[in-house]
C-alpha cells in the first residue's frame, strides 16, 4: 500500500471527528455571532436576518455582560494565583527529605482532582451552609460570627474561589512535584557549601528553575479558570443577585435558556478573544522577564 | 533552623493538608448513612447515630439514581473505547506514518487547543438537533470520540519506538494494519491504559456539554442527574450525599487503583511537544 493513503487511513477517523464536532462548530460560532439567530430562526431559517457586529455591540453596552466579565476576573485574578501558590506549597512539602509516607500525602492531596465538580460542589453547599455548615461552626469556636457564605453576595464568590482552589490545586502540585524533583541536587549543595540559608536557595535556585513550568502552569490554570461555570451553576445558580454569573454562565443562559444563539455565541467569542489577549499578555511579560 | 523542629513542621504541615483534602470525602460518605433530618443539627454530627442505607435505597428506588448510574456507564465505555481508538490510530501516524504536510497539520491542531470547547458548543448543539440527535446517548459520545489531547499524548509515546522494528516487518511483507495490531500496539500499552483512565474520567466527569445536549431525564447521566436533584431537594443533605457517594465513588475507586498510570499520564501530557 502507498504510504501516504495508509497514513491517511489512520488518521481519518479522528480527523473527521475533530473537523465535524469541533472545527466547523466554531467557523460556523463565529458566523452564527453575526446574525440574530433566536427562537424564531430555530423554528424557520427564514426569519434569520445578518445584523453584523451588532451583537456584540449589544453585548459592550449591556451592564449584565461586563458585570460577568468582572465576576470572572476576579475569580481567575485571586483564584489562580491562591491555587498556583497552594500547589507549590504543597509540592515543596511533599518533596523535602524530612517529609514521612510521601505516596500516601500525595495521593491524600490529590484525591479531591479526580471527583466529579457536581457532587463535591454539593458537599461544599452543606459544609457552608449558614445555619448547619461545619464552616461556621468551627468559625464559631474562634468567635467569629455566622456568615452567610453562599447568600451573601460579597461572600459567594470567595467560597467558590476557596472550592475551586481545594478541588484543583493537586493537579498543579504533580506538575510541581516533578519539576522540584528535576532540579540537580548538586546546585543546592553548593548553595549549602556557600552559606546560603534555606530561603535564599528557594529564591535563587528553586524559583528560577522552575521558570518555565511555572509559565506553563500558569497559562493553563488561567484559561482553565476563565471557564467557570459548573460551579456557580451547582452551589448559587449565578446568584445571589448575580454575584457568581460568569461569562460562561451568561453564555450558557443567553443560548439555553432564551434561545438568543446569535448573541451567546457573540460571548463565546468575546472570551475567547479575552482569554487570548491575556495569554499573548503573559507569554510576552515571560520573554521580557526571561532577557532582563 | 532546628532539624527535628522542621520535621515536624512540614509533617504537620502535610498532615493539615491530608485532613482538609479529605474531610469533605469523608463526611459526605458519614452523612450518607444518616437518617434524614440527621445532618442538619448543631453540632454538626461527624459520625450516624443509626447507620441506614435508606438514603441509597430512596435514589434507587423513587430518585431514578440507578438509571443514572447505568447511562453514565454506559457513556463513559463507549466514549473511552472509541477515542482510544481513533487517538490511537491517529498518534501513531504523526508519530511514525511518513506523508505530505505532517508537522504542519499537527502544529495546527496543538494551535487549535487555544479555542476553547465551549466556543463550538452552540452550533454543535444546532448540527446534533438537525441531524437528530439531541437528546440522546450519541449527542454526548460523538463530539467525544477524538480529542487533540489523546493524539497528542500517543504521538509523544509513540515516537519512542525504534524505526527498525517497523521497517523490519514491512521487509517481511506484513501489512500496515497488522504491523500496527501486532507490534504497535503491545508497544503502546502503557499510554493506552493511561489514556483509557483519562478518556473515562474525563467522560464520567464532564458537565456543560451533557447538561445542553441531554434534555430528558432518561439519559441523563450522574453529574446531570445529581445537579437537578440538588436543585429539587436542596434542604436533603442526607439524600444529596449519598446521590455524591454514587456519583464520585467509582471514579475515586479507579483512581486509586491505576494511580501510577494517571499520574505518568498527567506528566507526559503536560511536558511541551
Amino acid at each position: 500500500m502507498n504510504p501516504q493513503r495508509t497514513a491517511w487511513l489512520f488518521l481519518t477517523p479522528a480527523l473527521l471527528v475533530l473537523g465535524v464536532f469541533f472545527l466547523l462548530p466554531v467557523i460556523a460560532a463565529l458566523a452564527l455571532s453575526l446574525t440574530d439567530y433566536d427562537l424564531y430562526a430555530l423554528a424557520s431559517i427564514h426569519n434569520l436576518r445578518f445584523v453584523a457586529l451588532q451583537n456584540y455591540w449589544a453585548l459592550l453596552q449591556r451592564p449584565l455582560f461586563w458585570s460577568a466579565l468582572g465576576h470572572t476576573v476576579y475569580f481567575v485574578a485571586v483564584g489562580v494565583p491562591l491555587s498556583m501558590g497552594t500547589s507549590l506549597g504543597a509540592a515543596l512539602l511533599l518533596n523535602s527529605p524530612l517529609a514521612r509516607c510521601k505516596p500516601f500525602f500525595r495521593t491524600a492531596l490529590f484525591a479531591p482532582v479526580v471527583t466529579t465538580v457536581v457532587a463535591v460542589a454539593v458537599i461544599w453547599r452543606y459544609l457552608f451552609n449558614t445555619k448547619y455548615g461545619m464552616a461556621n461552626f468551627v468559625l464559631g469556636h474562634f468567635g467569629i460570627h455566622s456568615i452567610d457564605w453562599l447568600g451573601d453576595p460579597h461572600w459567594a464568590m470567595p467560597t467558590i474561589i476557596l472550592f475551586a482552589v481545594w478541588k484543583n490545586f493537586g493537579y498543579n502540585m504533580i506538575i510541581f512535584l516533578a519539576g522540584l524533583q528535576a532540579i540537580p541536587a548538586d546546585l543546592y549543595e553548593a548553595a549549602r557549601i556557600d552559606g546560603a540559608s534555606a530561603w535564599r536557595q528557594f529564591r535563587h535556585i528553586t524559583l528560577p528553575m522552575l521558570g518555565p513550568t511555572m509559565l506553563m502552569v500558569s497559562i493553563l490554570t488561567v484559561s482553565g479558570y476563565f471557564q467557570l461555570f459548573a460551579e456557580p451553576y451547582v452551589m448559587t445558580e449565578g446568584g445571589p443577585l448575580q454575584s457568581t454569573t460568569s461569562v460562561l454562565y451568561l453564555m450558557y443562559d443567553e443560548g439555553f435558556k432564551w434561545w438568543n444563539l446569535g448573541s451567546a455565541s457573540a460571548v463565546a467569542f468575546l472570551l475567547f478573544l479575552i482569554m487570548f489577549a491575556v495569554t499573548a499578555v503573559m507569554l510576552k511579560l515571560a520573554r521580557r522577564g526571561s532577557e532582563a | 533552623m532546628n532539624q527535628s523542629w522542621a520535621k515536624s513542621l512540614i509533617n504537620g504541615l502535610l498532615i493539615g493538608g491530608a485532613v482538609v483534602a479529605l474531610f469533605p470525602l469523608l463526611w459526605m460518605l458519614s452523612v450518607s448513612f444518616m437518617q434524614p433530618g440527621e445532618a442538619s443539627a448543631l453540632p454538626p454530627p461527624l459520625l450516624p447515630v443509626h447507620a441506614t442505607l435508606s438514603n441509597y435505597r430512596e435514589l434507587f428506588v423513587h430518585a431514578g439514581m440507578g438509571r443514572y448510574l447505568i447511562n453514565s456507564l454506559a457513556v463513559s465505555s463507549v466514549i473511552t473505547a472509541l477515542s482510544l481508538a481513533f487517538n490511537l490510530m491517529a498518534g501513531y501516524a504523526f508519530a511514525k506514518l511518513r506523508f505530505a504536510g505532517r508537522e504542519r497539520l499537527f502544529q495546527a491542531l496543538i494551535g487549535a487547543l487555544v479555542i476553547p470547547a465551549q466556543v463550538a458548543m452552540l452550533p454543535l448543539f444546532l448540527l446534533l438537533k438537525y441531524i437528530g440527535l439531541v437528546n440522546s446517548y450519541a449527542g454526548v459520545i460523538v463530539p467525544a470520540m477524538a480529542s487533540v489531547f489523546g493524539i497528542f499524548l500517543v504521538r509523544q509515546y509513540a515516537r519512542g519506538i525504534p524505526d527498525e522494528l517497523i521497517e523490519a516487518a514491512r521487509i517481511d511483507g506484513a501489512g500496515e494494519w497488522r504491523i500496527f495490531g501486532q507490534i504497535v500496539l503491545p508497544l503502546l500499552k502503557p499510554i493506552m491504559v493511561t489514556l483509557a483512565i483519562f478518556s473515562f474520567l474525563a467522560a464520567w466527569n464532564d458537565f456543560m456539554w451533557p447538561l445542553i445536549v441531554l434534555t430528558g431525564q432518561e439519559h441523563y447521566t450522574l453529574p446531570i442527574g445529581l445537579a437537578s436533584l440538588a436543585r429539587e431537594h436542596a434542604q436533603d443533605s442526607e439524600l444529596m450525599m449519598a446521590g455524591s457517594v454514587i456519583t464520585v465513588l467509582p471514579v475515586l475507586l479507579l483512581f486509586l487503583a491505576m494511580q501510577r498510570y494517571y499520574l505518568e499520564g498527567l506528566l507526559l501530557g503536560s511536558v511541551k511537544g
